[in-house]
């Protein structure tokens, strides 16, 4: 079982202050879970400023999945990074309002290019509220 | 085991026991498949997937597995897609109030049955404690 969902692990790469994850399969539960701890060591790690995490691949969300990326965006706030979910396609996103599920703190943009724009205002934002 | 009564036209397109993670994925698979052959619109395909998908998760969470039966048939006239879920688990004490928003079992993760229902044309559950639960859930083209 161990090996199993070790072969199957979802890919981070960074680039820049950026790491970014491509969502490529149908997750189950454990894994959906794994990738959460993943990306939050790899944070860590890195010390990355913004995560995006493309899910254009992905035919349906529900509502675990639909926590788990919601979950995901708080514990990377408090790591001081922030989470962009790019590529929702549309039957995903009137099937999560339908549904019912809110995900409040969670930032979205259509794709890879908008979101990167995203997070990079983000941080210049940031730094400048420093000086 | 608790039953719901059918009708003897539909034809049963599969049956699959629901003992782990992976056989909700792949049952899943199995739904968006028989839906896109019924010639359901992407959205509607994935309504149906996700909400048949919150239901197997209860099953598997709280139900200690069941069995999904996938049926087509016709209903009101419709062609349909018809997902029937049983379990033989502690069964869901109090209905109504599963079956209200915002409901869930303490441990955050909701039951999500008022979701899938508005995700869906027809709904129907039967549960008794000790016994287990039966829903049944429609989606027509």
């Amino acid at each position: 079982m161990n090996t199993e969902l070790h072969e199957k692990r979802i890919p981070i790469i960074k680039i820049g202050n950026f790491l970014i994850v491509s969502i490529q399969v149908d997750m189950h539960d454990k894994l959906a879970i794994q990738l959460q701890s993943q990306i939050l060591e790899e944070i860590e790690k890195t010390g990355a400023k913004g995560v995006l995490i493309d899910i254009s691949v992905l035919e349906m969300v529900d509502s675990f999945i639909g926590r788990m990326l919601s979950g995901m965006a708080s514990m990377a706030s408090i790591m001081d990074a922030a989470v962009v979910i790019v590529g929702m396609q549309p039957a995903v996103a009137i099937t999560l309002v339908e549904l019912g599920l809110e995900m409040p703190g969670v930032d979205t943009a259509l794709n890879m290019e908008k979101g990167m724009e995203m997070l990079e205002r983000r941080i210049k934002d940031e730094d400048y509220k420093l000086y | 085991m608790l039953q719901l009564t059918s009708d003897s036209t539909w034809e049963q397109l599969g049956k699959h026991p629901i003992e782990t993670e992976h056989d909700i994925v792949n049952v899943r698979q199995f739904i968006r498949f028989y839906a896109k052959g019924l010639k359901m619109g992407i959205i509607d395909q994935t309504r149906i997937t996700t909400a048949v998908s919150e239901l197997l998760r209860n099953m598997y969470n709280y139900g200690g597995g069941g069995e999904v039966t996938i049926e087509k048939g016709i209903v009101d006239e419709k062609n349909t897609l018809i997902v029937t879920c049983v379990d033989q688990g502690p069964g869901i004490e109090n209905l109504d109030l599963a079956m209200s928003d915002g409901y869930t079992s303490g441990n955050g993760m909701g039951f999500g049955l008022p979701g899938a229902k508005r995700l869906v044309d027809r709904f129907e559950i039967k549960s008794e404690t000790n016994k287990g639960t039966i829903v049944r859930v429609m989606k027509w083209k």
